[in-house]
């Protein structure tokens, strides 16, 4: 039996706030299968940062379940790593220093096999030469691979990033995209990936998920009809344009509703 | 091509061996008038001679307004140990003073920082504390704590951990909230989230906050000396005063208005060498 990474069963969020109760995410039923990559589309507010933080164990829904790997989510897991829209490194810390924040801070002590390991993923990341730079030094984007290096250090398999490349310039924003293809296609891992772009969801992901305005339900749940590898090339077919279409349609239609 | 560049180079160390020496040329009179020490001593130097020419044009009696000259004479009254005693003294209650008040804001900002109930229910009462004049209080203070180091180096704590209280607790709040999701993310500690995250976050905060109260530490320990002292700058100023030797009270002003610039100058270095990623990046 293939047991999902990730599942929500009639997951909700309701916030307490001084205006009264608010329902950022209600009933939400979804499941991710092991290494499996999501993209998760949605207007702003409709909950999807909410949905990241319920499945990282930062916040626990208030009706339903959230699981991880058939275990209810009660805190934070080792196996889980997060990537934010600003890379938020520790801007007095070198690079390889914010890649083993993780162990520092967890542990309270870097042993030389962290060292080492983190050289290694700065290296996977295209970081090679930059890890005694502060990050003041380096671009947007190079800034976010560190974040990217910072999420992987643990080795966790599931990888939560939060509009990950919406800060950045849209060349550099596509790179990126291929860059993080390749890294998990190199070592595989599930991914919740959040963003605002119908391209970049479609180029990236297996799966793409749209959620209504808030309080935000999944009201679409697509295969992408799109095989791998794929490069810039790969959207530009009749189908692909209609398919992206078709998820255009989906977030316009529940704006105007 | 490197021929061509050799050449070039030669003709601007000929240009520039030959030239300066004759009349110093427009753009290195520029570069120093720009150092940032030589315009702001240029108009003190030009102060002191419009003053001591004011004076003495007008013969303004000491009292009112000595002549820098006279001012200078004030510092032979008092024999150089005899000096530094008093700088000793005032020194001495303004430092204290001023790590006691580093020492008691830590964690006062960091509760204040870390809990809601805490910044409801103290907070306030700082405030109140803060309200009070603390050079009404001082004479009762002197009164409760005796007359050595300790009741003034309260008071110098009084006028100085505010500020400190304050920027401490907004810089311990100004680190981003990915951070914080990061720490708990990881199961971290608190107090590494505090150690590792906060506080270096904190730290441009805690310097400008320092940098205000270290001069507030001197005015405190100038006050406290006022209130009940027998020795320290503050005291000499107010005695000398009484007896109508102004000049020497002005030397004791100047005494202490050097010892607020090292301070001050002090904690900037500090900063500087210490965290020198913590200050603004300077603008071009
Ligand atoms: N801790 C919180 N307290 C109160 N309201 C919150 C909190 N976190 C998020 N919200 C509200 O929940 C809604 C969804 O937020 P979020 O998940 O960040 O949306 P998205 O990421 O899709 O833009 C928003 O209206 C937001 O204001
Ligand atoms: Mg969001």
């Amino acid at each position: 039996m293939t047991q999902d990474a990730i599942s929500f069963s009639e997951a909700g969020q309701t916030f307490r706030t001084d205006s009264g109760p608010l329902t950022a995410l209600s009933g939400v039923d979804l499941s991710i299968a092991r290494h499996e990559f999501v993209a998760v589309l949605g207007p702003s507010g409709c909950g999807k940062s909410t949905l990241l933080r319920m499945t990282a164990g930062l916040i626990k829904p208030t009706e339903g379940m959230v699981s991880v790997f058939g275990l209810p989510v009660t805190e934070p897991r080792d196996d889980i790593g997060i990537v934010f829209q600003q890379a938020t490194l520790l801007p007095w810390a070198s690079v390889e220093d914010n890649v083993v924040f993780p162990a520092k801070h967890k542990r309270g002590r870097v042993s030389r096999q962290d060292r080492d390991h983190a050289r290694q993923i700065i290296a996977t990341c295209g970081l090679a030469g930059f890890e005694k730079r502060l990050p003041g030094e380096l671009s947007g984007g190079m800034q976010q691979r560190v974040g990217i290096a910072r999420a992987l250090f643990l080795n966790p398999d599931i990888l939560l990033m939060d509009e990950p490349f919406s800060a950045l310039d849209a060349l550099t924003r596509d790179a990126m995209g291929f860059e993080l293809l390749r890294l998990w296609q190199a070592s595989p891992k599930t991914v919740l990936f959040i963003t605002h772009s119908i391209p970049e969801a479609v180029i990236l992901a297996d799966r793409v998920v749209v959620m209504s305005e808030r309080p935000g339900r999944v009201i679409a749940n697509l295969k992408v009809p799109l095989s791998r590898p794929r490069d810039e090339s790969s959207l530009r077919s009749t189908e692909m344009q209609e398919f992206m279409g078709h998820l255009r349609g989906l977030l316009i239609k529940d704006k105007v509703a | 091509m490197s021929a061509e560049a050799d050449i070039s180079v030669s003709e601007q160390k000929d240009t520039a061996t030959t030239k300066v020496p004759v009349a110093p040329s427009e753009p290195f009179m520029e570069k120093l008038i720009r150092l940032p020490v030589v315009l702001p001593l240029l108009t003190f130097v030009l102060i002191l001679v419009v003053w001591e020419a004011g004076t003495r044009l007008f013969a303004v009696p000491s009292y009112i307004l000595p002549a820098p000259s006279r001012i200078l004479g004030g510092f032979e009254v008092v024999s150089l140990s005899r000096w530094v005693e008093h700088v000793w003294s005032t020194l001495r209650v303004a430092l204290m003073g001023f790590v006691l008040a580093i020492v008691v804001s830590l964690p006062i900002a960091v509760g204040l920082a870390k809990s809601r109930f805490l910044s409801r229910s103290l907070y306030p009462l700082l405030v109140v504390i803060q309200s009070v004049p603390v050079v009404a209080v001082a004479p009762i203070i002197i009164v409760v704590l005796g007359t050595d180091d300790a009741p003034r180096v309260v008071i110098t704590f009084m006028i100085t951990f505010f500020p400190l209280v304050v920027s401490m607790t907004t810089g311990l709040m100004a680190t981003p909230p990915e951070l914080i999701e990061l720490s708990r993310s990881l199961r971290a500690p608190v107090w590494r989230e505090i150690s590792q995250i906060r506080l270096p976050y904190a730290t441009p905060y805690i310097f400008s906050g320092l940098k205000i109260s270290i001069t507030l530490s001197v005015i405190g320990a100038v006050v406290a000396e006022f209130v009940a002292a027998e020795k320290g700058i503050g005291y000499f100023i107010q005695f000398s005063t009484s007896m109508f030797k102004l000049p020497q009270a002005w030397a004791g002003l100047v005494v202490l208005l050097v010892m607020s610039l090292v301070l001050f100058q002090a904690v900037s270095l500090t900063q500087k060498i210490l965290f020198p990623w913590s200050l603004p990046k300077e603008r071009k």
